[in-house]
């Protein structure tokens, strides 16, 4: 297993390099440059040809990206033109709120998506698995900014059981106040998000239930004189379970990109309402950084799936 | 063939399928005997009913789907009338099942020594070790080389063949009166067909049980069978010892099948072919020698209206009287021309 995870590490080492070759063109190929908006807009153009020349702006890409590839390691991402403070410290302020916002969505949606899933796919055909069928393709066909709306405006105005902006209270003092403030904060988009997020999951979760209930090794496990109870609970809920287990690492990278959605429409000041300011304000360091962070994050979510399948799937460890 | 020691005896088994609400009989009104000691082999092509056969007797059916009646009497209890619960009592222990397709009859997720103590684990009331020690044993006996490795491993880890044994292992485990091998070999290649057959039968020596085994392997009838129950479309048209069978078939549908075999002595000519195919459950006539339509050359009259079982010889049963004047039409020219 180890060798599996150890050669699954050493592939995304180019997987990293090509992304940030990917990042760095894509800045360059944005318009404007790195004066605009920082000097004197009277500024005579050959002062900035200068200025361009000794920032290193005019060497070949291969040599700025060495530079860039530097700063990166130096923890020096550049200065955002609308903050006008460094990137790092604008992303540490935020990325922590997105990773909160993304445990809890992703813990919600496991609590709901797999009993409705398994339940769905053992009662196959009668009312229940029909009305959660039901459930599923209404919230698939609903975009999930309109889930969103509906929710704050049902739960947050309508209902006020929720705040419906910010990711903590100003009132809040002790430190067990902040933790309780920002728990509340975060349960309502949380829950809407979940509330999306696990329309994938039960649909699939409840297919892996039935395809197992009529395998080969089930009807082995019955000739065996196995009870159906332990049949679920030795045979088919591990087997049907594990792509979904596979398929865990991979759903971070999708609640980070669903936090786009979700920040801006709460407000919530996370990466994902950074990165959809930044785009508004042609914020090209911040933005450069925050595709890379995404990026990044990306590749570790299909590592960790890939790592959690070894561990739960014998079939794909390498002895 | 009504004797002390037949041990299963099943009595007017019919299963029927529900296909659009309706419901339509996949086998009808099946009678057979086991004996202890004895590989009883039911032979047939694909779609006459093998398989549903060897699964009503397993009660692998799902009862909302399929209507089964008649009786299947185990050992003085009447399988039929019996629970999920009361099933899983002889389902492991008393009956053992080895399934066709060897390589997904085992739990990918499972190791091997696992999945055999698995049974024991339902019928007996060894401890952790004493299981150890027995599938060591089995293995052993199914003829697999390194027991102690193969029982760390996972199926995907072993060949065909190995798996084979192992679902063998599984199905024999609590040593079963009755086996019932639903086409084992099928899935292997010949050298390993022949092996896995040896290992059947070593095992029924040593435990003496019944082996019902179910093929369209007419060779490997010939090779181990004891009796041999000859199925179309879902009933049996002849049933007789081994000898009997191969040696003085009567029902056509025998003698199609065994003439479609290369032989030696049929070497150079054209192997025959049994026209048309077997009818679908829907289409299944419910009158008449289900087989007629695949001998349009015998007359009508030659068949019986509702054919039954004769008794020819001792043991030896045919349906329907056609037999008595039936020839191949190249037999016919023949006769004529002589």
């Amino acid at each position: 297993m180890w060798k599996t995870i150890l050669r699954r590490l050493l592939i995304m080492i180019p997987e990293v390099i090509l992304l940030s070759v990917l990042v760095f063109l894509l800045a360059k190929a944005m318009p404007g440059d790195p004066f605009t908006g920082s000097i004197n807009p009277k500024a005579d153009p050959a002062q900035i040809k200068h200025l361009m020349e000794i920032n290193g702006l005019n060497d070949p890409w291969y040599q700025q990206y060495w530079n860039w590839v530097v700063h990166l390691f130096h923890g020096n991402l550049g200065n955002s033109y609308q903050y006008q403070e460094p990137v790092t410290r604008l992303i540490e302020g935020r990325a922590g709120n997105t990773l909160w916002l993304a445990f809890f969505t992703m813990i919600l949606t496991y609590a709901f998506a797999l009993p409705l899933g398994v339940y769905a796919g053992r009662h196959e055909g009668k009312l229940p698995d029909t009305i959660i069928r039901f459930y599923t393709y209404v919230t698939f066909c609903i975009p999930v900014f309109v889930i969103l709306v509906l929710g704050i405006w049902i739960f947050g105005y309508v209902l006020g059981w929720f705040p419906t902006t910010g990711s903590v209270s100003s009132d809040a003092q002790t430190w067990a106040q902040t933790v309780g403030s920002r728990f509340y904060h975060i349960l309502l988009p949380s829950l809407l998000g979940a509330l999306f997020g696990t329309v994938n999951i039960v649909q699939y979760l409840r297919s892996e239930v039935i395809d197992a209930k009529h395998s080969d090794y089930v009807r082995t496990a019955r000739s065996k004189g196995v009870p159906s109870k332990d049949i679920y609970r030795h045979h088919i809920f591990r087997n049907s379970l594990l792509p979904i287990a596979a398929f865990a690492g991979y759903s971070i990278t999708g609640l980070l990109n669903g936090s786009i959605f979700t920040e801006t429409v709460f407000s919530y000041p996370g990466m994902g309402l950074l990165f959809v300011n930044s785009i508004s304000y042609r914020d090209y360091t911040v933005i450069t950084a925050l595709v890379l962070i995404y990026g990044i994050l990306n590749l570790v979510g299909t590592l960790l799936s890939d790592i959690i399948l070894s561990i739960v799937d014998p079939r794909v460890r390498i002895e | 063939m009504e004797t002390e020691s037949n041990f299963l005896n099943i009595k007017d088994v019919s299963t029927a399928f529900k296909i659009d609400g309706q419901f339509y009989d996949a086998i009808s009104h099946i009678n057979l005997q086991v004996q202890h000691d004895e590989i009883l082999a039911i032979v047939g092509e694909s779609g006459c009913g093998k398989s549903t056969l060897a699964t009503t007797i397993m009660g692998l059916h799902d009862p909302a789907e399929t209507k089964i009646s008649g009786e299947i009497d185990f050992e003085g209890t009447d399988l039929l009338k019996l629970d999920d619960d009361g099933y899983n009592e002889f389902r492991g222990a008393k009956i053992g099942m080895i399934f066709q397709d060897p390589l997904s009859a085992l739990n990918p997720l499972k190791r091997i020594e696992d999945q055999i103590s698995e049974v024991m684990d339902y019928h007996t009331q060894m401890t952790k070790a004493e299981k150890h020690k027995r599938t060591l044993e089995l293995l052993d006996e199914v003829g697999i080389v390194n027991p102690q490795r193969t029982a760390h491993q996972f199926p995907h880890e072993l060949s065909g063949g190995m798996r084979q044994r192992v679902v063998i292992a599984i199905a024999i485990a609590c040593k079963p009166d009755l086996i019932i091998a639903d086409e084992p070999t099928t899935a292997l290649d010949v050298t390993i067909q022949a092996q896995i057959l040896d290992v059947l039968r070593a095992i029924q020596k040593e435990n003496h049980a019944g082996i019902i085994l179910i093929t369209h392997d007419l060779g490997v009838v010939a090779e181990t069978a004891d009796r041999v129950a000859v199925m179309y479309a879902g009933q049996i048209v002849e049933q007789g010892t081994a000898e009997q069978v191969f040696n003085s078939p009567e029902h056509p549908y025998t003698r199609s099948l065994l003439r479609s075999m290369p032989q030696r002595d049929n070497e150079g000519d054209d192997l025959y072919v049994i026209k048309g195919n077997v009818p679908s459950l829907q289409k299944m006539p419910s009158t008449g020698d289900r087989f007629a339509p695949r001998i349009p050359w015998v007359p009508e009259s030659a068949h019986e209206a509702d054919p039954v079982m004769h008794e020819i010889a001792p043991g030896h049963e045919v349906r329907c009287t056609c037999y008595k004047t039936f020839q191949f039409p190249d037999e016919q020219k023949g006769s004529v021309t002589v």
